[in-house]
């Protein structure tokens, strides 16, 4: 097959046809169909599918066409044939013979379609229905039998495939095979048998798989759990941002009587063009959960929390915040203007600098690299790099949109990617990737071997960088070097956001160093406050571990950042403002209930800086951003941060502007010396699969049904050390406990072991109490 | 029988003419080392210049096919030969290479030559299983003779020849599902272009011949331009293999000039089974327009079928007599091919699904005159609509069927059921058939 090599920017060729009697002017390569669009005329179509290699299967889209005089004898798929200067086509608005083509595809595609519309998940947002209107005849001639097979079938805990339903327009497998790498699901048969199915041990466990339900142009593919439980008419959609990592999906909540209901990938071509992962499109029961808080609680003299009012509890969270030491932890979740609410509290109302958004593990390189080296990559520079650089950083788990933008580059102009990384991951084996393989804690090293980089190369490096020292100033010197464009990828949604809004211990709002007095003044004006704190507070574990006497907490889960945190924190006087019973929430001494995010208006910043702004989707009297909360819990204490709206904390944010001084310079930091192992000693190495225990997925057990299985990845001589072959139980322990798993052998380093961080049996900091760069014990178990 | 010229079936009747003693007797193996001595552009052009055209149906020219090859690519080329041979009533390639394969394969070394392929393969479907023992045999024993496999008879020329079974797919007999299939792939038609000649097999360029045309090579060589174009018509060159089946009373592979009519054919085969008359007759397998006794005289060369709105396609001559019903028949090729439907386009794979039920109930005696320009008005909407050419095939003998004998179908309606006697039409029911 072959795939079409258009460079980036080389120019364009314009070439002008005749459609319907009218003039067009597109690029060249520009399918007919395309070209008709940009008129306005809308040609039916099933298999085609904009960013879908054509396939010219279903004919729907049939055409006359003539070239320079010329005439094809019959009508042509407008899906497969690109504009040639000198085309004049006849659509089926010129055209009888297209337009009796076209209405015959439609017929035949109809004799087999069931006509169970009523029922069906995709009546009333049907292509085939729409088109069977716009484009059929009024009535099918057809008295036939019409095929049937045994329905549903589950091609995924998650995806239900009705095979009588289907046109074999192949748009889901071809999506499987070119956008998301994953080609299990196949056509299988033939004749009016030709069916969808799975590989028989293998089902259809994609991270995307969800975007087939999307784009099939008929009700065959359904989502296990939206199925029967709406009809579209009913539905009232919200254009939203996901809320589930950094890579920035625009997105659409489907509401009913204030429930969600399901959530769909949004359109915009310079993010995730039309697609998202599994877990955006299907883990937000979250929301709705039994352990909901819906009322302010205040902990009693007996230790317990009880319901309160509002002015109440707002009462007493000022009394324990009031005149004493204090800090904030944000989590990175917060929305932009939460996170700036966070930051302006801590600043004005506690009088401090002690904030941190960072709920993982973290260190000052790591605040220091954030403060002071730039990133600039976009979607856009990976659409025209000729290498990325994975530093630590697993795209199809962290950041699926990520990984979908590289995969298109690699099939389509087979770009170089190379990973540091212990072991060659699925995806990394889907990229194609050059592995570089480093065991935790030797990065440095690692990154300071790559050479041949230009300013074409894009670098990008995870959050996990921060868990080797000295990986950061390694990076930071590779890219000056070099000239390569870094991009720095959180996990998190929150996570941009909270640092351009100044929640960090190091910045102010707008990227401002809080040890520049310039910068100080900038804040303190806008503020319309005398002085700002001048020295840099705590991050996140210092002021767990300090003798700090009040936090305030924002959807903060302790077990992310380390097993004794929860012990910690609860000797303190907790403000935990949260949507969720948490183990925060377990020892707060006052709980302020907030809006889940399709409750309250915001935006999110991606990975890249660009920031998505969404309306809640849902309206209820739960509305409640963390802002406003925030901005009347200041005024109770005296010292009012003035953001009653999320507007106005947008609105404050952004005339402010970004610093246009000088950024702090990065202290170097060196490498610690490599750590060795022997005999049955390993270094830990783990990162988190897309689907697994986080808590924003709890509740959706199809969506789990297709995680990946927790594994324990050793290498081949660890294997014949230990005598176990491949699925044999492997015993993972520290002093601290330890995790047993089925092991698959790979290409791991010989000193490391591979565990999911926050799996189903492998609950890295709850089970072994840390999550890398550490040694443990491997044995049989 | 002076009307044929056996070239390729010349010595079928020596017992052991599969056999490679029993070729190079009848001097074969003499074609390739006059052609590897020649440049391989020179033997392009000498296929070129004789007027070779596909024998797998579509008749384009074989000299051109192969000089669409672009040389000088570093790329890898690769010479494929279509022995799917899977059409109702075609049944020349299989007894070809059954009786001599090593003529197909001397064809092979010289077409790979010519297009600077080192590999070639030939694909034939399973069902023929005694035919791929053959040929399996028979290219054993060209590498064991130096035919085949590094520095063929000394001249510097390397081909390996793969030998492919394909599962049992008409579908797979179209070129470029061939391909997919070979590569391992469900055989179902590419978009094109690319052409195969650009992006075929393993996306290089590729050349699909058929047996028939591939075999023709070798004779060509030996014997020379003009004495090929001596046979045939003016623009249809050549030999050919004829078959006849059906109610003939001598059935089988006829070698003649292309041009012959099927009334000298009749002639040389011993005529219509005896006591019945021709009714219908397909030229050139079930997926070409039928014809009926006004079309004796027709010359069977490429021109000529055409302008008589059939095509000649394989040559295969499928011969029909007045105790055949034309609705059954029809009926029985029309369940070939939803049978064989790959599937992949709308009007193939639903269109012949509904063909079927509305020619059983027709031939059945149910519906109403109507019916019948629904069924035409159907093949209208399925004919040029699909993807690949088989549903054209399939829609074919439908509608010449009513061209020429919608007076049938309405004698099924009036009558209520079919007025025939199926058993009537059977070869065992009647007197004097072997």
């Amino acid at each position: 097959m072959s795939i079409q090599e258009l460079g980036t920017e080389q120019k364009v060729e314009m070439i002008t046809c005749v459609i319907d009697g009218f003039e067009v002017t597109v690029p060249k390569g520009t399918l007919v169909i395309r070209a008709a669009e940009k008129l306005g005329i809308q040609i039916p179509r099933f298999c085609d599918h904009p960013l879908l290699e054509p396939a010219g299967a279903c004919r729907q889209c049939l055409v006359d066409i003539e070239i320079n005089g010329r005439a094809f004898p019959k009508p042509q798929a407008s899906c497969t044939i690109p504009v040639e200067t000198g085309m004049i086509v006849k659509t089926q608005l010129t055209s009888p013979v297209a337009d009796k083509a076209q209405k015959g595809v439609m017929e035949l595609l109809l004799i087999n379609h069931p006509l169970d519309c009523p029922v069906c998940d995709k009546g009333g947002e049907c292509p085939l229905q729409n088109q069977a209107m716009s484009n059929g005849r009024g009535e099918s001639r057809f008295e036939g039998v019409k095929r049937t097979f045994e329905k549903p079938v589950a091609i995924s805990s998650q995806v239900l495939l009705d095979r009588e339903r289907c046109v074999l327009c192949a748009r889901c497998t071809r999506f499987s095979e070119q956008i998301a790498g994953d080609p299990f699901i196949t056509l299988n048969e033939r004749g009016a048998l030709q069916q969808v199915g799975i590989y028989e041990d293998e089902p259809f466990n994609s991270y995307y798989s969800g975007n087939t339900v999307q784009i099939c142009p008929v009700g065959a593919l359904t989502g296990t759990s939206y199925r029967f439980r709406a009809r579209p008419f009913d539905l009232v959609s919200t254009e939203s941002a996901c809320e589930h990592c950094a890579s920035g999906c625009a997105m659409r909540t489907d509401v009913r009587r204030g429930k969600t209901l399901r959530r769909l990938a949004g359109e915009d071509a310079s993010v995730n063009e039309e697609w998202n992962c599994d877990k955006g499109r299907w883990a937000f029961k979250y929301e709705v959960a039994k352990n909901r808080i819906s009322t302010p609680l205040i902990r009693d003299a007996n230790g317990q929390l009880q319901e309160a009012s509002w002015p109440e509890a707002l009462a007493a969270a000022a009394a324990g915040l009031k005149g004493v030491r204090a800090g904030v932890l944000v989590g990175g979740r917060a929305t932009v203007e939460d996170a700036y609410g966070y930051s302006k509290f801590a600043r004005v109302t506690l009088g401090s600098n002690n904030i941190d958004f960072r709920a993982r593990l973290h260190t000052s390189e790591e605040a220091d690299f954030l403060a002071s080296v730039p990133t600039s990559v976009t979607y856009t520079d990976i659409d025209k790099a000729d290498h990325v650089v994975l530093i630590n950083f697993e795209p199809e788990d962290e950041s699926p949109i990520v990984f979908l933008r590289i995969y298109k580059q690699v099939h389509k102009r087979s770009i170089k990617v190379s990973s540091i990384a212990a072991f060659t991951s699925r995806g990394s084996e889907k990229l194609n990737a050059n592995l570089i393989k480093t065991a935790t804690g030797d990065e440095v090293s690692a990154i300071n071997s790559i050479t041949g980089l230009t300013g074409k190369s894009v670098v990008l490096v995870g959050e996990r960088a921060a868990e080797t020292p000295g990986a950061l100033s390694a990076v930071a010197k590779l890219i000056s070097s070099s000239g390569a464009k870094l991009g720095w990828i959180p996990r998190r949604s929150g996570e941009m956001g909270a640092i351009s809004a100044g929640a960090l211990p190091n910045l102010l709002p707008g990227n401002r160093p809080v040890s520049d007095a310039a910068a100080r003044v900038d804040i303190s004006t806008a503020w319309a406050v005398d002085s700002l704190p001048t020295t840099p507070g705590m991050d996140t574990q210092e002021m767990i571990n300090s003798d700090l006497q009040a936090l305030v907490i924002g959807g903060v889960d302790p077990m992310d950042i380390s097993a004794d945190a929860k012990v910690k924190l609860a000797k303190k006087f907790i403000v935990s403002l949260e949507i969720r019973q948490s183990d925060i929430t377990e020892h707060a001494s006052v709980v302020l209930p907030v809006a889940a995010v399709v409750e309250k208006s915001g935006s999110f910043m991606d990975w890249q800086g660009k920031v998505r702004k969404f309306e809640a989707a849902v309206e209820q009297s739960l509305n409640r951003s963390d802002v406003r909360i925030l901005s009347i819990l200041a005024d109770e204490i005296g010292k009012p941060i003035n953001l009653p709206t999320v507007k106005a904390a947008r609105a404050e944010m952004e005339s402010l502007g970004a610093w246009d001084g000088a950024r702090s310079t990065m202290k170097s930091v060196t490498a610690s010396a490599n750590t060795s192992v022997s005999g049955d000693e390993a270094i830990l190495t783990s990162w988190r699969n897309l689907l697994d225990k986080g808590s924003l997925q709890d509740g959706e057990e199809n969506l789990a049904g297709t995680a990946r299985a927790s594994v324990a990845v050793i290498s081949k001589s660890r294997a014949s050390f230990l005598s176990v072959k491949e699925n044999d139980l492997v015993r993972v322990s520290n002093n601290y406990g330890a995790v047993t798993l089925p092991c698959v052998i790979g290409d791991i380093d010989d000193s490391s072991v591979w565990l999911p961080r926050n799996s189903s049996n492998s609950q890295l900091i709850r089970n072994l109490g840390v999550v890398g760069n550490s040694i443990v014990k491997v044995a049989k178990a | 029988m002076s009307k044929l010229t056996p070239v390729l079936s010349a010595y079928w009747d020596q017992a052991d003419s599969f056999t490679i003693a029993g070729y190079k007797r009848n001097g074969g193996y003499t074609a390739v080392e006059k052609a590897l001595a020649m440049q391989p552009d020179e033997v392009i052009q000498l296929v070129k210049d004789s007027g070779l055209r596909g024998r797998g149906g579509a008749g384009f020219p074989t000299g051109n096919k192969w000089g669409f090859i672009p040389q000088g690519d570093n790329k890898e080329h690769y010479f494929v030969v279509n022995a799917d041979e899977s059409e109702p009533g075609t049944c020349k390639d299989t007894p070809l290479m059954m009786a001599n394969p090593h003529v197909l394969i001397e064809g092979v070394i010289i077409g790979s030559y010519a297009i600077r392929a080192n590999y070639a393969f030939i694909y034939i479907r399973g069902e023929v299983t005694h035919v791929v023992r053959r040929v399996q045999q028979a290219i054993e024993d060209a590498y064991k003779a130096g035919l085949l496999g590094k520095n063929i008879l000394g001249k510097g020329f390397d081909l390996e020849l793969v030998l492919h079974v394909g599962a049992g797919a008409y579908i797979c007999g179209e070129e470029t599902a061939l391909l997919d299939s070979l590569e391992g792939f469900r055989g179902q038609p590419r978009l094109r272009p690319p052409f195969p000649a650009i992006a075929g097999l393993y996306a290089k360029p590729t050349v699909v011949n058929n047996v028939e045309s591939v075999a023709s090579v070798p004779a060509i060589v030996n014997n020379g331009v003009e004495w090929f174009t001596s046979m045939g018509t003016e623009k249809s060159k050549g030999f050919t293999l004829y078959s006849l089946s059906g109610h003939v009373n001598n059935p089988g592979q006829f070698e003649a000039p292309l041009g012959i009519t099927l009334r000298q054919l009749l002639e040389i085969s011993g005529g219509v089974r005896s006591g019945h008359k021709l009714k219908f007759w397909t030229p050139g397998g079930s997926s070409t327009p039928m014809f009926t006794d006004a079309h004796l005289d027709v010359p069977l060369d490429y021109e000529g079928v055409s302008k008589a709105g059939s095509m000649l396609g394989t040559k295969a001559l499928q011969i029909f007599d007045e105790t055949t019903c034309v609705v059954r028949a029809v009926l029985r090729w029309t369940e070939f091919y939803k049978h064989e439907s790959c599937g992949k386009c709308t009007p193939c794979r639903e269109g012949t699904w509904w063909l079927v039920q509305v020619l059983k109930d027709l031939e059945s005696g149910k519906g109403t005159e109507a019916d019948l320009d629904k069924l035409l008005d159907l093949c209208d909407n399925i004919m040029g609509r699909s993807f690949c050419a088989l549903a054209d095939g399939a829609a074919s003998p439908i509608i010449s069927s009513l061209q020429y004998f919608r007076q049938e179908y309405l004698d099924h309606l009036s009558a209520g059921t079919c007025p025939f006697d199926p058993a009537a039409a059977t070869l065992f029911e009647s007197v004097g058939v072997r």
